[in-house]
């Protein structure tokens, strides 16, 4: 067992696929919440091996893009003071804030630096003890354990130097808000399987019997995909709406209770503004009182910047799942990777982005 | 989102709880990784791994379901 | 934002076009074509230069050059399976054998920063000098320049390439045809994971070394063996994805890739998966496509994979008969996947 050529297996791909055929009566739009299963669907071409009937929604699962412009502003004015060294994954420093974005920073002479770890932006505190190390604390439940440990582990070695800027976001009330949304059409939701691995999938529970709408946790490879959408598929044609875990082998109902007391150590549940949707509420993270000396935000101060604007982009809509990104006018036209309008475009973790990588010109 | 590759812990540096780290094998690549949060994961076993740390231990019996599930499907429709 | 309805949420309107240099620029996708079409082009344009290719083929009297130059950047200066010394010749030479040239001398200029230890300037120039040799390429002219500490990476060093076209076959992207075949000359993704892993913040343990090599020997017996070769590329920044978008741009044709038959290391392939790379588009430094028509594919890699260059070889796909222009690749699991520029430098992801 390797835990991913075994997903990846044509034979095994092609059974599952024939028996969603098989047992497709109705038509259904299933989302998939995750950015990364997005990915997944675009690079293995996983709609084609579906029946026409079944509509794939790409919905809001990426951190990146779903951080608001505001919050990519203040980054960008910490980064660009003297002392600092701001620390952040990859994918963050392309995503545009109001009038340029981190490696524009960087190319200014900003000192900006790309982590694989929020542990790695430690150690950078550790061994500059005169200068100030930021690091850029996005992500959803999977990446707050691991940003929540670089946070606690400061405050246990007494490195004042760090600090975080917080942009942790959280999947449950972002579904609940999806389904409560007037135009909805999701009938299905794969939920993100590294989510869960983290918080379990009781939280769900309560959504999928409120809601009448099935929901199963998914992993990333094709095979699970597929495993999870025949599941939705299942429930959708028999009248069930209940949570399913196909990933169950790195996903337990309990989540993992050591990540998430060290989440409730450090965190407290907040507000949060999504790219794109707007405020939900107790959608996101912020650092207790407890820890409240590691947040950027009290340390730099207010950071001025300007709102967003109103264009011909859609990525709201179709971060809810109403809109396909063909439906907009600027896609692939005025709207590209390099010339995003909207956050769906940003990353390459977005469902424009997605689209305009693997598909958008077949 | 979130991006989380498993791989094959082969050493475990047990010094204290938080810190517990470890060395996991890519496919012969080699990372440190933290550790902390699968207390119950020893040498050998399976780790799910995102941004520098382990999020779960992989259940290989629960891995194989898929494939026993396939097997079903397989049983069921008519040769 | 006044109005919290979720079904009328904001649209971000970012700018993301760059009024400086940014990494990205460099990186070999859309972001560096860019920089070639909007400046580079405009300025010198010529019917030579415009056609873009690995080097330039100049005829001079009877006798048909190849010429090129390349800069070398690379951090660190010495990695596994190569330095920035046996980068820098290997590169050249390949860029020349490409077109089908026998390689014959390099000029070498060097950008050496206040501070660079005199041994470690004696190992680069060393390797080289064996580089070289190994290539039967002589380094016949040179220059050196010093800057402050702190304004280089230790040492830059840019190379040009002369050689000869001995033969009458033309290698170039026009010479393309449909229902050609694609060979690759080994693995895929090495160099790129090499220099990365020896790279501060992102470090991991691995054994990958760097594929860097001259390829100009392996061309040269393709083409004494009669081999009608229609164009070579060899793969560096941007990996085979890129090298082959370029191809299919510049010929006007499509092409299918089999995913399956492209072969790529398992801990090559474990590397990219940490990063959230994908190996298509990872750097080589030793390995070539090379496409001829279908009848000499068998010849042609019968000669590859007896030559060290090209153990590895492989029919990873064909040009295709219709014209979409489009590099698609077939999955294992039979659905396709286009292929297109990235937009800058591959960047390692969370998500």
């Amino acid at each position: 067992m390797k835990y991913v050529e075994e997903y990846r297996d044509p034979e095994a791909v092609h059974k599952i696929s024939e028996e969603i055929h098989r047992i497709t009566r109705g038509s259904w739009n299933v989302m998939e919440v995750c950015g990364g299963q997005t990915h997944a669907i675009m690079k293995y071409g996983i709609e084609e091996l579906l029946p026409k009937s079944i509509t794939m929604l790409h919905g809001p699962g990426c951190p990146v893009c779903v951080t608001p412009v505001e919050l990519i502003d203040k980054a960008i004015a910490i980064a660009a003071q003297p002392g600092v060294i701001f620390c952040s994954f990859g994918d963050m420093l392309r995503v545009p804030g109001t009038q340029r974005d981190l490696l524009a920073v960087k190319a200014s002479g900003g000192d900006v630096r790309m982590v694989y770890s929020p542990l790695d932006a430690l150690n950078i505190a550790r061994e500059c003890p005169y200068l100030q190390v930021v690091f850029f604390a996005i992500g959803f439940e999977t990446t707050a354990p691991a940003n929540a440990m670089a946070v606690y582990q400061a405050r246990q070695y007494g490195i004042d130097n760090f600090s975080v800027l917080v942009s942790q976001v959280l999947i449950p009330p972002a579904i609940e808000l999806l389904l409560n949304a007037p135009q909805t059409q999701i009938s299905a939701f794969l939920a993100p399987g590294h989510v869960c691995s983290i918080i379990g999938y009781e939280a769900f529970e309560s959504i999928a019997a409120q809601y009448h709408t099935p929901i199963v946790v998914t992993g990333f490879e094709p095979v699970d995909i597929l495993s999870g959408i025949l599941h939705c598929i299942q429930q959708l044609e028999s009248g069930r709406a209940v949570v399913e875990n196909q990933y169950s082998r790195a996903v337990q109902r309990q989540g993992n209770p050591a990540a998430l007391k060290m989440m409730n150590e450090v965190y407290i549940v907040s507000d949060r503004k999504w790219r794109g949707i707007g405020f939900i509420p107790r959608s996101g993270l912020t650092l207790s009182d407890k820890y409240a000396a590691y947040d950027a935000e009290r340390c730099f101060g207010a950071v001025s910047y300007s709102d967003e604007v109103a264009t011909v982009c859609i990525s709201g809509t179709i971060l809810q799942g109403i809109k396909k990104p063909r439906d907009c006018p600027a896609f692939g036209n005025t709207c590209t990777p390099e010339n995003p309008l909207g956050a769906t475009m940003v990353s390459s973790e977005g469902a424009c982005a997605a689209y305009y990588a693997y598909a958008a010109h077949m | 989102m979130c991006l989380a590759v498993p791989g094959k812990i082969v050493s475990i540096d047990d010094q204290d709880s938080v810190m517990r780290m470890g060395k996991v094998s890519f496919g012969g690549i080699i990372k440190n990784v933290n550790l902390a949060y699968v207390a119950e994961a020893g040498v050998g076993d399976w780790v799910i791994v995102h941004a520098g740390f382990a999020l779960n231990k992989l259940d290989e019996s629960e891995a194989l379901q898929v494939f026993e599930y396939l097997q079903q499907i397989g049983d069921l429709e008519p040769e | 934002m006044k109005n919290p309805d979720p079904t009328f949420p904001s649209c971000p309107t970012p700018i993301s076009r760059y009024d400086r240099i940014v990494m990205g620029h460099g990186g070999g996708g859309r972001l560096t074509h860019n920089l070639i079409d909007d400046i580079f082009i405009p300025a010198f344009n010529n019917s030579i230069l415009r056609q873009l290719t690995d080097s330039a083929v100049l005829q001079v009297g009877e006798q048909r050059l190849a010429f090129t130059t390349d800069s070398y950047v690379v951090h660190p200066l010495f990695f596994p399976g190569g330095d920035i010394g046996s980068l820098a010749v290997n590169g050249t030479v390949n860029d020349l054998a490409m077109s089908g040239a026998r390689p014959l001398y390099l000029s070498a200029g060097c950008i050496l920063e206040e501070g660079l230890p005199l041994e470690d300037l004696k190992k680069i120039v060393d390797s080289m000098q064996r580089a070289a040799a190994a290539a039967k390429v002589q380094l016949v002219t040179g220059d050196t320049k010093v800057v402050d500490r702190g304004r280089g990476d230790g040492i830059y060093i840019n190379t040009a390439g002369i050689g000869v076209i001995e033969h009458d076959l033309k290698i170039a992207p026009s010479q393309i045809q449909p229902g050609d075949a694609i060979l690759l000359n080994g693995d895929i993704g090495r160099h790129g994971v090499a220099v990365m892993a020896s790279r501060a913040g992102l470090s991991f343990e691995t054994t990958i070394e760097s594929d860097c090599a001259p390829l100009a020997d392996l061309v040269l017996k393709l083409i004494d063996a009669g081999v009608e070769i229609h164009c070579l590329r060899d793969l560096t920044r941007g990996g085979l994805a890129t090298a082959l978008i370029e191809l299919a741009a510049s010929a006007q044709l499509g092409m299918e890739l089999q995913e399956a038959a492209i072969p790529v290391r398992e801990d090559v392939s474990g590397a990219c998966e940490i990063m959230g790379f994908d190996p298509l588009y990872v750097a080589n430094e030793g390995r070539l496509v090379c496409i001829l028509p279908d009848a000499a594919v068998d010849q042609a890699l019968k000669i590859m994979r007896a030559h060290p260059q090209g153990q590895g070889a492989a029919l990873i796909g064909r040009v295709s008969a219709v014209e979409n222009l489009r590099v698609i690749l077939k999955n294992r699991i039979g659905t396709r996947r286009i292929l297109d520029l990235l937009s800058g430098e591959q960047l390692p992801r969370i998500c």
